[in-house]
């Protein structure tokens, strides 16, 4: 597994540097480093890894074994638009089962793909804690999230729509 | 005047930073001498965006609710400069209600203040009550008055706080850890989001009591990182608290020092049980350990460390400003106090309910919710997320004590209440829950890693038209032994929501197994489509079917081939004349 390099080689850590230089010797801040890793570049490569690896001293399987266990790390790239479709309690009785199918039908992907144009990522996420207004969807890009709420069939296609224009 | 514009996530989810853009562009442009400002959740979620206007008296004039930006012109020209409230989009008296049948201490200043402003906090006396405990109150003192209290952890098990706190205290150790769990897994519980959100002074003035109570020098609130308002809430709160000596070397000129950090989570819902958030803290897996030693004892990097919920702190404060037999005079015999739940769901009026404990599950779904959206049946409420279960109909009149909701079968929990309607399969729920558990298994113990699995697969089965017979017993085997293998709280209660429907709803496993029917409609595989006489012939289904399943001439009667048909729902979705009929 370890073997199998997502990205090149030669990926740029010197924004990650800084980083590195006030956690890595700061017992347990494995998680705060991969979390501003992630900000830096929207996932952790398995050359991140590495890199954050030889800095702290903590072995690769372990940053990789931590990685894996929380929800909120990545080991591919994502889109640009970084669509969370809730999944929690009250947006799955209130429908969202058919919103992930209206929208994966729309976008041709499924949970934890990315559109070819290199756009959209879905993810399926347990609960955003916007659950009088569900079904809710989270759509996070590097300036931050904007949250929608009461989703149809229709309105997420809309949501699609609307920020594909954006990009046009 | 002054405007505020309710800004939580739900708010801002619904508009209300564009309702807040459109005053202040229309305040610029009219010159107008109004005060433009934001409050947290408010709580009524269904009704978002919510606006209030204040005279200059202080006193609230009108509550604006759906604010849109359409209403936005016609509020200013006639309120704001004419003078007159535009009573079409105020709030109704029947929505009044949801707010007045409320006993709120948790809520308090939610909705009411500024979160990002000190000021608002330190006007209804805020940090008073820290200022008291520390300067002149003994530790002891403090955890006798939460003992009076009957205070007890909000976070679900329900656990007293001044037992957990007095264990702490009694430890020694160089350094002593507060923690906050704010890392609200629980799929539908969003309490804690909106103290954070709304009253994050609180929540930290909480900790501080806590701490002084404890022997701590150090706080760390553990938040989930899907909550970002949250953390950018408290972070401005700390900074304002650190500023004026609240936080910090020596508080109110005592020797009592105490600091809080924030650790955002990552996404795990066994961390929500106490060793395994202390692992995370670490930079570990979030992988719970057998207990004891006790976090009291061997907590966060082997030091005593308590963990409250963010409800259990933010009561602390009021408890001390009035008194623990305050708030012990609220609620049931052995559950005092009052409690926030989560409403959502089929429900007609979803939102934040703060109840005194004791009150019945029909007062706070047909009295403070409304009932059932869209004039349904009521069938059933799911308390306690995937540790919990599912109360039917027929115990409706339960009253909300962590005994009583107990002996259903199901927890409080950290206070997520979903309801549910006719159309909600009950089956499909304990999949729902399983398929939660499953993924959420840390994968250290073997019943909890193994079982859950196995268990989803005898539900996906039943669900998916193909159980066997013999599958209820052995989903029944399976639960019991989950129960009594699993090493911590995650695994041991993961069948409790097929446990209780099992024991409410076991007609409709047998139903799904045994007839392939499902009575709720909802499970694909088990459901068929037809047209009936009300057909127009409009030709609408016909053209949105996918497969073309649907023929029929303009004007007739079309029908479904239902071995083509993949049950997507279109023809249902798009028929304007109730002629598509599910069986």
């Amino acid at each position: 597994m370890m073997n199998e390099k997502e990205t090149a080689p030669n990926q740029d850590f010197t924004e990650l540097a800084p980083v590195l230089e006030k956690y890595a010797s700061v017992p347990g801040s494995l998680i705060t480093i991969l979390q501003q890793a992630q900000e830096i570049y929207g996932y952790l490569s398995m050359d991140a890894i590495d890199y954050i690896s030889e800095r702290t001293g903590i072995m690769p399987a372990k940053i990789y074994g931590v990685a894996t266990f929380y929800a909120q790390f990545r080991l591919k790239p994502v889109g640009k638009y970084l669509l969370m479709l809730c999944k929690g309690t009250a947006c799955h009785v209130n429908g969202s089962d058919s919103v992930e199918e209206a929208l994966s039908e729309y976008l041709g992907i499924k949970d934890g793909e990315t559109t070819e144009d290199g756009l959209f990522t879905l993810n399926n996420v347990a609960c955003l804690g916007c659950c009088s207004l569900a079904p809710v969807m989270m759509v996070k890009t590097t300036e931050g999230e904007e949250t929608f709420g009461n989703l149809t069939k229709d309105s997420v296609k809309k949501i699609i729509d609307d920020y594909r224009a954006q990009n046009a | 005047m002054r405007v505020v514009v309710g800004q939580g996530s739900c708010g801002i989810a619904t508009g209300a930073k564009k309702t807040s853009d459109a005053f202040k562009n229309a305040i610029e442009e009219k010159k107008l001498n109004v005060i433009l400002d934001k409050t947290g959740c408010i709580g009524t979620c269904y009704l978002e965006p919510i606006v209030d206007v204040y005279g200059d008296d202080g006193k609230l004039q009108t509550r604006y609710v759906k604010c849109t930006t359409d209403k936005v012109g016609e509020i200013v020209e006639q309120h704001l400069i004419g003078g007159t409230p535009v009573e079409k989009y105020a709030i109704a008296a029947a929505d009044e209600e949801f707010l007045d049948k409320q006993k709120r201490i948790v809520l308090r200043n939610c909705g009411q203040i500024n979160p990002e402003r000190l000021e608002d906090y330190l006007g209804i006396g805020g940090y008073d009550a820290a200022k008291k405990v520390i300067t002149t109150m003994t530790p002891d003192e403090v955890i006798e008055e939460i003992k009076i209290s009957g205070l007890r952890g909000r976070g679900g098990a329900g656990f007293p706080t001044w037992f957990k706190w007095n264990a702490i205290k009694n430890n020694q150790g160089d350094h002593k850890y507060m923690v906050c769990n704010a890392d609200e897994g629980d799929p539908g519980a969003f309490m804690d989001r909106s103290v954070l959100e709304g009253d994050p002074h609180s929540v930290l003035e909480g900790m501080i009591i806590g701490g002084y109570a404890a022997g701590a020098d150090e706080g760390i609130i553990y938040c989930r990182a899907e909550y970002p308002l949250a953390i950018a809430r408290l972070e401005i709160a700390m900074a304002q608290a650190r500023e004026q000596g609240y936080l910090g070397k020596n508080l109110f000129g005592t020797s009592f020092s105490f600091d809080i950090r924030i650790k955002a989570g990552a996404g795990a819902f066994v961390c929500g049980e106490e060793t395994a958030l202390i692992a995370s803290l670490e930079g570990e897996r979030g992988m719970p350990r057998l207990k004891p030693p006790f976090p009291a004892q061997k907590g966060y990097w082997k030091r005593p460390t308590n963990i409250n919920n963010v409800e259990t702190y933010a009561n602390v404060a009021w408890i001390i400003n009035n008194g623990g037999q305050a708030f012990a005079d609220r609620g049931a015999d052995k559950s005092k106090g009052s409690k926030v739940f989560a409403l959502a769901g089929k429900i007609r009026k979803g939102g934040l309910a703060e109840i005194p404990m004791g009150m019945t599950l029909r007062d706070v779904i047909y009295g403070i919710g409304g009932g059932i959206k869209n004039d349904k049946d009521f069938k059933a409420v799911q308390m306690g997320g995937p540790s919990g279960g599912c109360i039917p109909k027929s115990l409706i009149d339960t009253p909300i004590t962590y005994e009583d909701i107990v002996k259903t079968g199901a927890i409080v929990g950290s206070g997520g209440m979903i309801v549910m309607d006719e159309g909600t399969c009950m089956v499909d729920m304990a999949r729902f829950f399983l398929d939660f558990t499953k993924k959420e298994s840390c994968g250290k113990c073997n019943y909890c890693r193994i079982g859950t699995m196995r268990m989803l697969e005898i539900l996906e089965r039943i669900t998916n038209g193909e159980g066997r017979d013999g599958d209820i017993e052995l989903l029944e085997e399976l639960c019991n032994k989950i129960k009594d293998g699993a090493m911590c709280g995650l695994g041991q209660t993961a069948p409790n929501p097929v446990l209780t429907t099992l024991k409410y709803f076991r007609h409709e496993y047998e139903d799904h197994i045994y007839n392939h029917r499902c009575t709720a409609k909802s499970c694909k595989a088990l459901i068929s489509y037809s047209i009936n006489d009300n057909c127009k012939g409009c030709t609408l289904c016909a053209r949105n079917c996918p497969v073309e399943a649907i023929t029929g001439a303009v004007k007739q009667k079309h029908t479904i081939d239902t071995s083509k048909c993949v049950k997507c729902g279109k023809c249902y979705d798009n028929c304007h004349f109730g002629a598509v009929e599910i069986q």
